[in-house]
């Protein structure tokens, strides 16, 4: 394994760049994904059949913590990027176990906000909308549970294995990773909570 | 020119075939005929297209055959050449830009009032298909047939169309093309015929078992004659009820059958306020009710004209 | 016994009881041989965990011909029924079960896997790499893709399967109106392979971008390597889409909401739009690589190099840009309007002027060369006139006016059998006779391989030239009967007698295949076609480290540069070369992915939920392992180059 020195760890190697590659045109590809899940978003807003429409169920409250914790957790997790950078190992897996924990919050107050929605009779069976509401939030928040995992997996290892080519590499992937959800959030936030309540 | 070039097509197309000419060649209405000569035509000169391709082929394939060359003839090394790559773009875009504008205006007029007709007041029939029936009300004569359609000759015809259930696309090849028929909202085809006849109608659109025989029969008639039948109609046949449309509904295939009034007043088609994301509410209590009573009344009666 | 019942087929026939037994024969007879022949080590250690691109690219070849079996049989049996007028052979469900699975078979499980095998195999060769960038990737896209395959083709036997068409519209494909489980099959298995696809896509365009020999720039790569690029950049933007699709479907009908149901604001144009959204970039990941191949086999036997290269690239780059805009007309009779159609009738027609630039850039290389009639070259000059009718037909269709005449009828039956079966089959059988000896060491039959060619271009005219007219005599397609007085019957019978043909054909390339396996020399050179680009420069067989010394390259030809110009296509000595372990967590993986989509397709939950813990599990394990690859020592290579040179 040849290691470039003259580069950051985690393009240190041929196979680290291809993987850092890859993982960008994934995200191209998860762009897809979601910018398809918010046409159809955009087409089916209005059409709630005998349910209720969004601005009859949105609640600013919960939303805006979630934003925050969410945005909180990007700012984090580039700092421990950066501590990473700096081969400052202890405070890289600080910063990532705050991200993680930001993660989590974020991620109960979408399950209350989620049982508030079956709750008041915005489930996944009441209409077109509600059904496109809650998939598209939800594939967002499974992005998120999964990044928990994911993001714990690597701090294990960096614990256990240091600072390598390797796991320098993982941890800034999955810093990409986290980005991008804070960036789908944002659109998340604006679109469908922002729009939808004015 | 123009028309002894159509002509022309037109005789090549039904020697070729035979002595029957294709149902959609043959065409009995001002859409079906603008449809017709757009397929004439793009089929001219696309024939064109597809002839100088085989003499280019067959050109190069006699005449560069490793057998009819020198042993050793090496083949020179040529990049393109920016003339011949602008010709092979030009003469294609100058096609496209040709079928283009003959499509634009096309699309234009099979998406209005026939011509011709315009001046004239056009005849409204809402056409609804159930698995696998076709329904056709005429609010303004106030009747409603099952699987066949009167129609005045030298009126246009407003389709209104929609579906209780699978997509489904009307079709009519000698008056004009077709058009889907949905659940969720009203379809337009603007029709006309310009000579009595009788001719094929059809479900184009694939909507499950009962599919194939998802056809209807289609009838022009004089005015006068048209009028002479609504009135037969209002006399004889029995009053469409709630009840009755719904035994119609059932999935199934029925013969001919025709009745006084439409369903239109007790099930109003997906449109207007009851289009789109509003017709939940409304139509889906109306579909509830239907089951309830589809279970009572299991067996289906069969009119005949 | 309730459990049990849903496994039932709703539908039996005695074609399906017989299609159980002979698949329950084979596999006993497959598991039986591998005993007794103790071959489970060697198929487990060789070919269940390699990660090697050559190997993967034969196990997708080996799948797309199964699949082509399987869909050629769907074929022959629907142009049978409607060969003549009212015909008893098949009822409507069962046909319609037919025409749906012969549409998804051929299109996802064979035509996909056939440039996948292609693309596999040929790719790193041609751009001068060891490997692909993600070689377990690599076997995990296979795997799924596998898996999905075989879960799909189940379906008839367990189950029933999908019967509302390939395209599937909602609401007919929802449970409103399809209660089996045939459609539950749809949206997982596709979704399973679609997975596996959209990977395969990320690691080609890395492989390319990144892992080219030295010297070759984008502009120098081979055009099947570009049009391999550009297929995959589709594929990683159009598939996103299908997986949305699949997802909502799936939800409509396991989770019951309501994306395109008749009620409750559900949309059934909403599936329409998404479906065409993948599906027409989907017809242009299919017809780039064949135009690749194309390109490949008629530079080399023209004996010349492609004229107009950058033409050939900058059209295939507008391509897959236009094919993004122009899913509308697959239905411009939903009701848009005369814009929305005239707009989208425009987008459509303009995508003929890139393609007729390849067209007369193909036409213009044989010019000045010294053309050879192999097989590979005979498919290739046949498929320019029969794919002319098929791309001219396709203009025709653009003109939506007209097109409310074509719309479901046979014509647009004819239009895209002719695009696709010249278009992509003959680039792929053209492909397999070409690059077979490089696959396994020797020739395919010339002789029976030119006859297979031209039986199989007749048999196409014959089976979908008269759709174009009994299309415009109002024939509708899906339509599982006619009766005497449509006149339909005639144009139906020469269908059937060119499917027949077809049927023909395809037998006599089998036959070919037994044939030169038996008798064909196994000495041949590594270049055996006199060729011009990387892959021909390395052994045959290939060594699994591909070139012992990387190339490096000056041109969009190496090789050729190399036999002519003597240009030093190997610089440099050997050196230890690392390649990629193997590993059984692909085929593990995708094995856990193949219960998982039988128990959602029947809605059985707790295998369901214990077999998605066990994917995220193996994930897990994948992030843990240290896995540093091996590497092969000068040694060794320099014994494996000695032993090659000498074979």
């Amino acid at each position: 394994m040849k290691i470039d020195n003259s580069l950051p760890l985690e393009y240190s190697t041929e196979e680290n760049s291809n993987k850092i590659l890859g993982f960008w045109i994934f995200l191209g590809a998860e762009i897809m994904l979601f910018a398809t899940l918010f046409s159809a978003y955009f087409t089916l807003v209005d059409r709630t059949g005998t349910g209720p429409t969004g601005a009859e169920i949105f609640e600013i409250a919960p939303v805006l913590i979630e934003t925050i914790l969410l945005l909180t957790s990007s700012f984090t997790i580039g700092l421990g990027i950066h501590a990473m950078r700096l081969g400052n190992k202890k405070a890289m897996l600080t910063f990532f176990t705050i991200t993680l924990l930001l993660g989590l919050g974020f991620l109960s107050f979408e399950i209350f906000e989620f049982v508030h929605y079956v709750h008041i009779g915005a489930g996944l069976q009441t209409s077109a909308f509600t059904a496109i509401l809650l998939t598209t939030l939800g594939t967002h928040g499974a992005h998120v549970t999964f990044g928990l995992f994911w993001g714990l997996f690597i701090i294990l290892q960096v614990k256990k294995r240091g600072l390598t080519p390797e796991t320098a590499n993982k941890s800034f992937i999955f810093s990409l990773y986290w980005h991008f959800l804070d960036v789908v959030w944002i659109f998340i936030f604006s679109f469908v909570y922002l729009k939808g309540m004015m | 020119m123009k028309w002894a070039l159509y002509t022309l097509l037109f005789t090549i197309a039904t020697l070729l075939t035979g002595c029957e000419p294709l149902m959609v060649l043959d065409p009995k209405g001002p859409q079906a005929e603008t449809q017709a000569k757009d397929i004439l035509l793009s089929t001219g000169i696309m024939s064109f297209i597809l002839l100088a391709v085989i003499a280019i082929l067959i050109v190069m394939l006699t005449k560069y055959r490793a057998s009819k060359q020198r042993k050793d003839y090496e083949p020179p090394h040529i990049e393109g050449s920016v003339l011949v790559e602008t010709i092979c773009v030009g003469i294609p875009v100058l096609i496209v830009i040709f079928l283009s504008i003959v499509s634009v205006q096309s699309n234009y007029k099979v998406e209005a009032t026939p011509q011709g007709y315009e001046d004239k007041e056009p005849l409204i029939i809402y056409a609804s298909s159930s698995n696998w029936k076709w329904h056709f009300s005429y609010p303004k004569e106030n009747i409603e047939t099952v699987n066949y359609l009167y129609i005045p000759t030298d009126r246009p015809i407003e389709f209104k169309l929609y579906s209780y259930g699978p997509i489904t696309s009307f079709w009519i090849p000698q008056l004009g093309g077709q058009k889907y028929a949905m659940s969720d909202m009203v379809n337009t085809l603007h029709l006309a015929a310009d000579v009595p006849g009788e001719y094929m109608g059809r479900n184009a659109n694939f909507s499950g078992k009962g599919f194939a025989e998802n056809t209807f029969h289609v009838k022009a008639m004089s005015e006068k004659e048209y009028e002479e039948w609504v009135k037969e109609v209002k006399k004889t046949a029995k009053p469409l009820t709630e009840n009755k449309f719904t035994q119609l509904l059932e999935p199934g295939h029925l013969g001919q059958s025709t009745y006084k009034g439409t369903h239109l007043e007790f099930l109003p088609p997906p449109e207007g306020e009851n289009g789109g994301h509003n017709h939940g509410s409304t139509h889906d209590a109306k579909a509830e009710n239907h089951e309830d009573l589809s279970e009572t009344s299991s067996e289906s009666e069969h009119h005949h004209e | 016994m309730d459990f049990f019942n849903r496994f039932a087929i709703p539908h039996p026939s005695p074609a399906i009881y017989a299609s159980m037994v002979a698949i329950g024969i084979t596999v006993i007879a497959v598991i039986a041989g591998l005993t007794y022949f103790k071959k489970w080590g060697y198929l487990w250690r060789e070919w269940l965990t390699t990660v090697d691109h050559k190997r993967i690219g034969i196990m997708y070849l080996i799948s797309a011909l199964l699949m082509l079996f399987r869909g050629g049989v769907d074929a022959i049996m629907m142009r049978a029924q409607l060969a003549v007028p009212e015909n008893k052979l098949l009822d409507a469900q069962h046909y319609n079960e037919i025409f749906t699975t012969h549409g998804i078979v051929m299109i996802i499980f064979m035509a996909m896997p056939f440039i996948m095998a292609l693309m596999n195999f040929v790719v790193p060769l041609q751009i001068g790499a060891r490997d692909v960038a993600f070689p377990r990737l690599n076997a995990l896209s296979f795997w799924l893709f596998f898996m999905g395959a075989m879960l799909f083709n189940i379906s008839f036997i367990i189950g029933g399967s999908p019967d509302a068409g390939w395209t599937s519209y909602f609401p007919l494909a929802g449970t409103e109106f399809s209660e089996s489980v045939g459609s539950n099959y749809y949206m997982i298995a596709i979704q399973i392979a679609g997975i596996g696809t959209l990977m395969t896509g990320i690691n080609f365009i890395t492989t390319i971008l990144k892992m080219r020999a030295p010297g070759m720039t984008l502009m120098k790569m081979p055009m099947f390597t570009w049009s391999s690029l550009v297929t995959n950049a589709i594929i990683v933007f159009a598939f996103p889409v299908l997986t949305v699709l699949l997802l909502m479907g799936t939800m409509d009908r396991l989770f019951g909401t309501h994306f395109f149901t008749t009620t409750n604001g559900g949309m059934d144009m909403l599936w329409a739009n998404f479906f065409w959204v993948w599906g027409h970039p989907e017809v242009y990941i299919l017809i780039l690589p064949a135009f690749g191949i194309y390109s490949e086999v008629i530079s080399t036997f023209a004996r010349r190099n492609l004229y107009g290269y950058k033409s050939m690239v900058g059209s295939m780059v507008i391509i897959s840009l236009l094919s993004f805009l122009v899913w509308t007309h697959h239905f411009f009779t939903m009701g848009q309007g005369a814009l929305t159609n005239s707009i989208f009738s425009i987008t459509t027609m303009a995508i003929a002027v890139p393609t007729g630039v390849k067209l007369f850039n193909w036409l213009f290389t044989l010019w000045k060369g010294k053309i050879e009639v192999t097989t590979p070259m005979l498919y290739a000059l046949l498929f320019i006139p029969t794919f002319t009718i098929g791309g001219v037909t396709g203009v025709m269709l653009g003109m939506s006016a007209a097109d409310y005449q074509y719309h479901n009828t046979m014509f647009l039956v004819a239009h895209f059998h002719m695009v696709i079966i010249p278009g992509v089959v003959f680039a792929m059988l053209a492909g397999l006779t070409y690059y077979w000896p490089k696959m396994f060491g020797f020739m395919l039959n010339e002789k029976i391989g030119k006859w297979s060619a031209w039986i199989i271009a007749i048999s196409t005219l014959l089976a979908f030239i008269p759709m174009f007219f009994s299309g415009l005599d109002g024939q509708a397609r899906r339509m599982y009967t006619y009766s005497e007085s449509t006149g339909f019957g005639p144009w139906n019978m020469v269908s059937f007698i060119g499917a027949a043909g077809l049927a023909v054909g395809f037998a006599l390339i089998v036959y070919n295949i037994y044939y030169s396996t038996r008798y064909a020399s196994r000495d041949i050179a590594a270049d055996p076609w006199d060729a011009r680009s990387l892959e021909w420069a390395t052994h045959t067989p290939v060594p699994a480290y591909n070139f012992a010394i990387l190339p490096q390259v000056n041109s969009s030809e190496a090789l050729w540069d190399a036999k002519k110009h003597g240009h030093e296509l190997f610089p440099g000595k050997y050196e230890k070369i690392h390649m990629p372990n193997n590993s059984g967590v692909p085929f593990i993986m995708s094995c856990i992915f193949f219960v998982w989509g039988f128990s959602f397709v029947f809605s059985i939950w707790i295998p369901l939920i214990l077999t998605t813990i066990g994917i995220f599990v193996c994930m897990g394990l994948r992030s843990f392992e240290k896995d540093h690859g091996h590497y092969i020592t000068v040694d060794e290579i320099k014994e494996t180059e000695n032993n090659l040179r000498g074979a």
